[in-house]
């Protein structure tokens, strides 16, 4: 198993194939659907305009995103009465729901890797090869096991989203991951959606 | 009237964080057959770490907590009114202290009301009165990546070649474990509903998945259409987590229903590897939990 640390060089993305199993360490931030909807339409396409705290967590992220990764997850987080954040439950949300944002997101704040679960589309593997970035392909459901490598959570942007929504600014240790899209225009789940597609069309036939 | 409240929240609790054991065995079963080393066998490997840790430490098996969808079967005396406020504040604690994550979202404003509580309808809350004296709390939570991934069908479907008769049904389920892949949390369990109205059909494609994996329909043809369906699913290959493999869908379960002569759906739910389902009973002043 390879061992990644963020923020990760261009060299280390390129490195990554389809198959390679990583345990990533470092910091990350949580973004899933209401994150990438409100980054795009407030600072990348710009139909909306900064309201509140927006351009100053604009300028945080900025740093923390750059050479970094975005985990899709809505975790399950303790201590929102006391501020003494802790993830109790912590798996990947279904990525391709971002699959209108994510390349450009990507691009935009120069993110080297994505995690979630289910793969993600020719979109997001063009911006892949373009930025360059893998998709790590976390356990969808391992939500406790998951949550234990999550060492530190630094912080909270955006909690107005809700909970699952929110960006979550974390440290994780040896999380398990697998890159199911590379830099190279690799993609598992091009190919099992193809041979399965092959099996299929045969059991129609039959 | 006696207060279930603190049973009930033993219950979600429960439900959360601890797998039934019949899903358990199953996925541990299917560890078997997959290759050494391989990201399916991988896989597979993980979510039973996770399986343990979650009942060790009374966290959820899966952050996405999902839709709550309590079956109520209770004998005549008690009031459903209550019931329901006593489901309901339970769940308001559960949320709080972290067995549930805040789930329902206001779909209109966007706001989330951080305690699972949306309106009427958020915890889904079902009613029947039986005969007997024992009353009955099934629970079950149903995450959002598999209930996305779910289809109705209105047969004929010309599209994949698909009739208004069980082969056409078997085609439409194929299609939809195809088109889900990996997004619904394969291993999945299929709930299939054949026939009812567009509402009815939905509903009774979940309900039928309370049952115990391996249940097999009644009527023989429906039992073996449902063997067949899982045989020919995970011949697709699609594997755990879409990864590549030969385990795609543990278990399927059909039900069928009566239908308009104008409509022939098929509804599809499928059901994540974390499926997670648990039962109250009440007998006199004995509570059970399994």
């Amino acid at each position: 198993m390879k061992q990644i640390t963020t923020p990760i060089t261009d060299a280390a993305i390129r490195d990554l194939k389809v198959g390679d199993a990583v345990a990533l360490s470092g910091m990350m931030i949580t973004g899933r659907d209401a994150v990438h909807k409100w980054m795009i339409d407030t600072f990348i396409k710009k139909t909306r305009p900064p309201q509140g705290d927006d351009l100053q967590v604009y300028e945080e992220l900025k740093k923390i995103l750059d050479g970094s990764v975005i985990y899709h997850c809505g975790p399950v987080v303790s201590g929102l009465d006391t501020k003494e954040y802790k993830f109790v439950a912590a798996g990947p949300t279904t990525s391709i729901r971002e699959e209108p944002y994510q390349a450009d997101v990507m691009k935009h704040f120069n993110i080297k890797g994505v995690i979630g679960k289910g793969g993600m589309g020719a979109k997001t593997l063009k911006g892949c090869e373009e930025t360059p970035a893998v998709y790590f392909h976390a356990i969808g459901g391992a939500a406790s096991y998951i949550a234990q490598t999550v060492v530190k959570v630094h912080g909270v942007f955006k909690l107005d989203f809700g909970v699952p929504e929110a960006i979550w600014v974390i440290e994780v240790k040896d999380f398990p991951v697998v890159v199911t899209m590379d830099s190279h225009g690799g993609s598992q789940h091009a190919v099992v959606e193809t041979a399965s597609r092959k099996v299929l069309d045969d059991l129609l036939a039959r | 009237m006696r207060d279930l409240t603190n049973e009930i929240l033993e219950l979600i609790r429960r439900t959360s964080s601890s797998l039934p054991p019949d899903v358990e065995k199953r996925l541990r079963e299917s560890i078997e057959k997959e290759e050494p080393g391989s990201a399916a066998r991988g896989a597979l490997e993980t979510i039973l770490k996770n399986i343990d840790l979650s009942r060790e430490k009374s966290t959820p098996i899966c952050q996405d907590t999902g839709t709550p969808i309590f079956y109520v079967h209770y004998p005549a005396g008690w009031s459903t009114r209550k019931l329901k406020e006593q489901i309901r504040t339970a769940l308001a604690e559960a949320t709080k202290r972290s067995y549930m994550r805040p789930n329902a979202v206001d779909a209109i404003y966007d706001k989330n009301t951080g305690n699972n509580l949306g309106g009427d309808d958020f915890p889904y809350v079902h009613f029947e009165e039986v005969e007997g004296d024992d009353l009955t709390i099934e629970l079950m939570l149903k995450g959002g990546g598999c209930e996305n991934v779910g289809r109705q069908y209105s047969l004929p479907d010309n599209s994949i070649g698909a009739g208004r008769d069980l082969a056409g049904v078997r085609k439409v389920v194929l299609d939809a474990v195809h088109k889900a892949q990996g997004q619904g949390c394969a291993p999945g369990i299929l709930g299939v509903a054949i026939g009812g109205d567009r509402g009815t059909s939905y509903i009774k494609s979940k309900e039928v998945l309370f049952s115990e994996m391996g249940t097999r329909n009644t009527d023989p043809k429906l039992a073996e259409l449902e063997e067949r369906l899982t045989s020919e699913a995970n011949e697709m290959g699609i594997g755990p987590m879409g990864f590549g493999g030969k385990t795609t869908v543990l278990d399927t379960k059909i039900i069928g229903l009566s239908r308009l002569p104008a409509s022939y759906f098929v509804s599809v739910s499928y059901m994540c590897w974390a499926y997670r389902r648990r039962k109250l009973t009440v007998k006199g002043g004995e509570i059970i939990y399994d």
